[in-house]
């Protein structure tokens, strides 16, 4: 029991360590694809008009005219330490920057979570009533919501709480009110595919013989959604919690961008435009960090909602 | 009547305008237990349901009469009903594993009718629950009341099921196919429990298409087909002289008392039940015990490993298959009967042991040496739809069995194993999603005969099956073993089925086989305790006279 957990637990790590790799790889060489000259980058970008002897010193300086491989053994070294380098723009340690910016994204990404969840439940639940009508019209509704893009949901939004009824900043204030717009900006689209998952899911629970067990014990309609089908709906509900996470913070780049947020998104957004290597894989590898670490949270919760899973996982 | 829990009369239910149910009359008294029979489509379990209030949105329920203790329910609401269910009349469905909330524990879940109908807080209803688990005899209740229903045995989870709906005592309780697709063992538990529910003065419902099930517990029998009473009466006299083919047809329908060799179907004498019964059909030629096995395995383990623990599914098993011969394999689910199928089979690699086909070697074979031979042996398993591709019509389905086999596969080579199965040729043209249980299983039959097999492997072939609809599909594997002579290993949980279908039978358990021996020897004189146990607990018809003479066994 005791070796088999401890097996369990070095499995999960491993992974999490190999995902952590495979991210810090595939960031290193797609951000080697994009054309441009890191050394241009250093030295304040490409308008910087720098003189080829200084170019040439900056990239001995920071071994850039090394061949790529020897590069990318040098950052998965400095890596492997838990050094995340300088940043080439910013000229300040990346472990500072994120560390920075890293709470006001959370902040964000946990925030929309949670609507989404209190957004998917409540749409779920009316549409799982009897009745075509509430079906059909939450359907259009989950498929619209999912479908919408950050950007083009962020404009109406500024577009009609902001600049036309003026409840609401169109920019970050540091304030919770202008935590808003931004969190339901990103909370729309997933709780269209949050609810939709729970709906199909809550509509099988209530196809199933316990629930004619439960009625026959004289349980009301709303006590079957309640006590027996939302439980079942909302386990995988958790689980696709995990990726969620992952989805908001790529959706943070757009948002945090529109709305004016200091935070990891716009962070990730200058540091590739500016091809500044060290701060994108230092902001990709921490996003990565905490994805792996929501997904292992999250199947935590699964297995204490259902002894099947703990079981299975055990 | 006065006295009576549940009175029904004139009991009509309909869906959009068809009727289903057409003028039931049913009394349900104190202490009493009373079996509603059919085969399914019946209309029995609508009927059940209604008396719940329970016939689903759109159903037109009609009563002459309807009186649930006294109370007249007719075109009571729901919230009406919701003051009823569970303190007037509780339901017990089959299978807890799917009839309990897997998410919540059985507390929880018997607590229910508790917090709903007296508003009891959870402190105390768990206390009521704690004595009634107690008197239900649930070892450790302060430990099982916080289990889940997955977490449970099969005996314990029915056990908790039936608490949940007699946790109020109601007057009434109806129980819809309680032991359908249980171990005997568990089937016994079930049984017992409702026999002792209505000793306590609960008038009980069964509602079942296994008369074996009803015949040892029921005080009154009735038999509905296509939605009205056929045939009803005190259980000896219903059961021992039945008058009428519904009644008939569900008799035959359980083989327990049919010697082998006897097709079920005309066991039943639908037309006369005076007429003597027919001869047993004779054994193909040159079958005995003695002759030389086709297919023989010896000393078969098979062990899974799993995250550092193990599970010895098969251990130190031996059997023989001969052709013209059919060995019963029976034990409960979990016992390794499917397991030792596929290392026939050859599907799986046994850890220790051989199995030899005509003496060479086989499970030792590689898979490309064994493929020559692999058209020698054919399959069955008990649902039939999960073993086929869905996307195939039945004709293409039979097309790929035929020239896997290295068989012509043209439409006649088709249509003759459509004839061979006993379904008609148009059938060809369907999907098996079109087609009901029974066609489906011989459909799968079809298939594993395909290749023109010498062996054949049934792993719970009627399990999913309607009771007559078994029966046919029995008679059809009997058929078909003596015009071909094949080598049969007939596997089941239900020992009644294996019993009419077996030269020699082998009880497994915990992966071993206990005993191994003569069918009829085995059944008459048990040396094994578990044996005898399996026997005891497996339903039987018994109403006093004996209707097809000694069970003798060949």
């Amino acid at each position: 029991m005791r070796a088999r957990r401890i097996r369990a637990i070095a499995l999960r790590l491993g992974g999490a360590l190999f995902v952590l790799w495979a991210v810090a790889t595939l960031t290193f060489f797609a951000i080697h694809l994009v054309p441009g000259d890191p050394a241009q980058a250093i030295l304040g970008g490409p308008g910087s008009q720098a003189p080829q002897e200084t170019l040439d010193r900056v990239r001995a300086e920071y071994g850039l005219d090394q061949p790529l491989v020897v590069q990318y053994a040098a950052m998965l070294g400095r890596l492997l330490t838990g050094d995340l380098g300088t940043s080439y723009s910013l000229k300040a340690p990346v472990a500072e920057l994120i560390g920075g910016q890293l709470l006001g994204t959370l902040t964000l990404a946990l925030a929309a979570l949670a609507l989404a969840w209190v957004i998917a439940i409540g749409l779920a639940l009316w549409s799982s009533a009897p009745g075509r009508v509430a079906r059909g019209v939450a359907g259009a509704i989950e498929l619209t919501a999912a479908a919408l893009p950050h950007f083009w949901l962020a404009t109406v939004l500024i577009a009609v709480f902001a600049t036309g009824l003026g409840w609401l900043p169109p920019v970050a204030n540091g304030g919770a009110s202008g935590l808003v717009l931004p969190v339901v900006t990103l909370a729309v689209p997933l709780a269209g595919f949050l609810a939709q998952l729970m709906r199909e899911h809550l509509l099988d629970a209530l196809e199933r013989p316990f629930t004619v067990s439960a009625l026959a014990r004289g349980e009301t309609a709303s006590g079957i959604r309640l006590r027996h089908a939302l439980r079942h709906a909302a386990l995988p509900a958790v689980q696709l919690s995990g990726w969620a996470i992952g989805y908001l913070i790529s959706g943070a780049v757009v948002v945090e961008t529109i709305f004016a947020r200091p935070g990891l998104g716009r962070t990730l957004l200058r540091a590739t435009e500016l091809r500044d290597v060290p701060l994108v894989t230092g902001v990709v590898l921490v996003v990565a960090l905490v994805y792996v670490l929501m997904t292992v949270l999250t199947d935590l919760v699964a297995a204490l909602a259902d002894p099947r899973v703990r079981t299975a996982a055990a | 009547m006065s006295g009576a829990a549940l009175t029904v009369r004139g009991l009509r239910i309909g869906y959009g305008g068809t009727a289903v149910v057409r003028g039931v009359d049913l009394d349900l008294a104190p202490g009493r237990i009373v079996a509603l029979v059919g085969e399914s489509g019946s209309g029995k379990s609508v009927t059940a349901r209604a008396l719940l209030g329970l016939a689903g949105r759109g159903a037109e329920v009609e009563a002459e009469r309807f009186e649930l203790d006294g109370e007249d329910v007719r075109g009571a609401g729901e919230r009406r009903w919701r003051r009823l269910r569970g303190a007037k009349v509780g339901l017990v469905l089959q299978d807890a594993l799917a009839s309990l909330d897997p998410l919540r524990p059985i507390g929880r879940e018997i607590g229910d009718a508790l917090r709903l109908h007296l508003g009891l807080r959870p402190a105390a209803a768990r206390q009521r629950v704690l004595e009634l688990l107690e008197r239900l005899e649930l070892p450790h209740p302060a430990l099982t009341i916080d289990r889940r229903s997955g977490e449970l045995s099969g005996g314990m989870r029915q056990r908790a099921l039936i608490a949940a709906a007699v946790v109020l005592d109601p007057p009434v309780l109806i129980a819809d196919e309680p032991t359908t697709a249980l171990d005997v063992g568990v089937q016994a538990t079930v049984l017992q429990l409702l026999r002792e529910a209505a000793d306590r003065g609960t008038a009980v419902l069964l509602i079942s298409h296994d008369l074996a099930v009803v015949s040892g517990i029921a005080d009154e029998v009735l038999v509905l087909a296509d939605g009205a009473v056929v045939e009803r009466g005190p259980t000896a006299e219903v059961l021992g002289a039945p008058r009428h083919p519904a009644t008939r047809a569900l008799i035959a329908a359980v083989p327990t008392e049919v010697p082998r060799g006897v097709p079920l179907l005309e066991a039943a004498r639908l037309d006369d039940p005076n007429a003597p019964l027919p001869a047993a059909a004779a054994p193909p030629a040159g079958s005995t015990a003695d002759s030389a096995p086709i297919l023989e395995a010896s000393g078969l383990r098979r062990v899974y490993r799993s995250r550092g623990s193990e599970l010895v599914a098969v251990d130190d098993v031996s059997l023989a298959l001969r052709p013209g011969r059919t060995l019963g394999l029976v034990g409960e689910s979990g016992s390794g009967k499917t397991t030792l199928a596929r290392l026939l089979l050859a599907l799986e690699r046994p850890d220790a042991g051989a199995v030899r086909l005509d003496g060479g070697p086989w499970s030792e074979s590689s898979e490309a040496a064994r493929r020559p031979d692999r058209r020698r042996m054919g399959a069955i398993w008990q649902d039939p739809y999960g073993s086929f591709d869905p996307r195939w019509g039945v004709a293409r389905l039979l097309r790929d069995a035929l020239s896997v086999g290295g068989q012509e596969s043209d439409e006649r080579a088709v249509h003759e194993l459509l004839d061979l199965v006993r379904l008609p040729t148009a059938i060809a043209a369907s999907h098996p999603l079109e087609l009901s249980g029974g066609q489906r299983q011989r459909v799968a039959i079809a298939r594993a005969l395909a290749a023109r097999p010498e062996i054949l492997i049934a792993d719970e072939p009627v399990s999913a099956l309607d009771v007559t609809v078994q029966a046919a599909v029995l008679d059809l594997l009997d058929e078909l073993q003596r015009e071909r002579g094949l080598a049969m290993l007939f596997i089941s949980h239900d020992l009644g089925v294996v019993r009419h279908m077996s030269d020699e039978l082998a009880v497994m358990r915990h992966g071993r086989v206990l005993e191994h021996g003569d069918a009829g020897r085995l059944f008459a004189a048990p040396q094994h305790a578990y044996t005898a146990a399996l026997i005891r607990h497996s339903p039987r018809l018994a109403w006093g006279g004996d209707a097809h003479g000694p069970a003798s066994t060949r």
